[in-house]
């Protein structure tokens, strides 16, 4: 499903991954964890087709991927509702399932509201159901939870967890309540990912 | 909607700038040298109530608006080019900045040689909306934001939707900003050529005519057609950016 052989990575003289090997198959749930800095939105982002491999090759085969982003990317001129439409074909005929992917995150009050209109963790559950509407067979997720409060980490979790079934998944994180919830774990050791 | 004070205020400084031209005619005391405000009032009271003077106005304003639209529809293709392929910046850019530093005198004399008299102001215009509009568009397209670009490829946009849903919206605020600065020019520039090259039907023809014959009152009225046209056609062009604005198709910015 996803193949990383070798792969190198450096913005200008300085170097993000080297010789990396990944393997994940279909259908598996995967976490890439380490400090700052070591290259997991790197790993995501080549995963994605957004950056090219200096060197080695990254092969992915998926339909449709799916990426919640660390950053929310939101259109900002379009309304919460608008933004997971926008991924759905921007019909009216979709906008009602739209409607529903945010009640599922808790947003169904606020998707007539603009990006600027939410807060950071309203934002984030937005870009969560936008990549959860898209049904992608393989769903990237960058630090999904990191701006939610406390109270709403376990239904978000749930809910990532019961629409990653079935799914091959690759999350990038800081925090353990995740890795536990919804994968194995590759950690950054010595310069490369490794299995734990 | 204008707050009453504002509007106030505008009139109130109409007023006093009437009163300082009042009184400087008053200290001239020559009509022919500077006429009263009273006077240049009657004379377009008197034009504007001629059929030619309507049909004059009619068609300068056409002409000058199709070279505007032209010019903008113009500005906008050519960033469009010049922002996806590099060679065409390349070999464009020196042209444009060429086109934008020539004085619009130059302009005039040059294009009469190729063109005839009746649509030359229409390609004046033409050429000077279209770099403006260009250089405005280009700089909006490179501030489009990166991130919502790769958001859009990883959701597979399509090109269109991606003009549409993102690049359209990020830079609407630079080409309204653009025509807004092109609308004065374009109108100042059209009715300069049209005074050089004194088409049949045209408000510089009058313009010059009325210097011909020494009408000072007459050219100070088509000076007052020009400059209310101008106002005119801005207040429209903002009345459609605020109608475009609440409908956020243009970012939600002003200009």
């Amino acid at each position: 499903m996803i193949a990383f052989e070798r792969v190198c990575l450096a913005y200008g003289e300085k170097t993000v991954l080297r010789d990396m090997d990944l393997s994940v198959p279909a259908g598996a749930h995967i976490a890439l964890t380490g400090p700052s800095g070591c290259g997991k939105t790197t790993v995501l982002a080549l995963t994605a087709g957004l950056l090219r491999p200096t060197a080695g090759a990254v092969r992915v085969d998926a339909r449709r991927i799916a990426y919640a982003f660390q950053e929310a990317r939101l259109l900002p001129w379009r309304t919460a509702a608008e933004n997971v439409n926008a991924v759905l074909g921007d019909s009216a005929a979709t906008m009602d399932r739209a409607r529903s992917w945010l009640e599922a995150v808790g947003l169904a009050d606020a998707a007539e509201l603009l990006p600027r209109e939410l807060s950071g963790g309203m934002r984030q559950r937005v870009n969560l159901a936008r990549a959860l509407a898209y049904e992608g067979d393989l769903l990237l997720l960058d630090e999904p939870l990191k701006e939610l409060d406390p109270d709403r980490r376990d239904s978000v979790l749930a809910l990532l967890r019961e629409h990653s079934a079935g799914r091959t998944l690759l999350l990038a994180t800081h925090d353990p309540s995740e890795i536990d919830a919804l994968a194995a774990v590759y950690v950054y050791r010595d310069g490369a990912f490794r299995q734990a | 909607m204008r707050r009453p004070g504002k509007m106030a205020k505008s009139l109130g400084a109409l007023a006093f700038w009437l009163g300082v031209w009042a009184l400087l005619a008053w200290i001239v005391d020559r009509e022919l040298l500077l006429p009263r405000p009273v006077t240049v009032a009657r004379r377009l009271a008197a034009l504007v109530v001629t059929a030619p003077f309507w049909r004059v106005t009619a068609v300068s304003l056409g002409r000058i608006l199709l070279g505007a639209v032209l010019g903008a529809a113009g500005g906008v293709l050519t960033a469009a080019g010049t922002s996806r392929y590099r060679f065409l910046d390349a070999v464009l850019s020196p042209l444009l900045s060429v086109i934008r530093s020539t004085p619009v005198a130059s302009f005039i004399l040059l294009v009469l040689i190729w063109v005839g008299r009746d649509i030359l102001p229409c390609v004046i215009v033409f050429l000077m909306v279209l770099p403006v509009v260009w250089g405005n568009v280009s700089t909006g397209v490179a501030a489009t934001d990166r991130q919502l670009l790769e958001m859009a490829r990883v959701y597979r946009f399509g090109r269109w939707q991606t003009v549409r849903r993102v690049y359209a919206p990020s830079v609407g605020p630079y080409l309204l900003s653009a025509c807004h600065t092109s609308l004065g020019l374009a109108w100042k520039a059209g009715v300069a050529a049209e005074v050089l090259t004194v088409p049949a039907l045209s408000v510089g023809r009058q313009l010059f005519e009325a210097k011909l014959y020494m009408d000072t009152a007459g050219l100070f009225g088509w000076t007052a057609v020009v400059v209310l046209c101008s106002l005119v056609l801005e207040k429209l062009f903002t009345a459609l950016i605020r109608r475009l604005g609440r409908r956020r198709m243009l970012g939600g910015t002003e200009i």
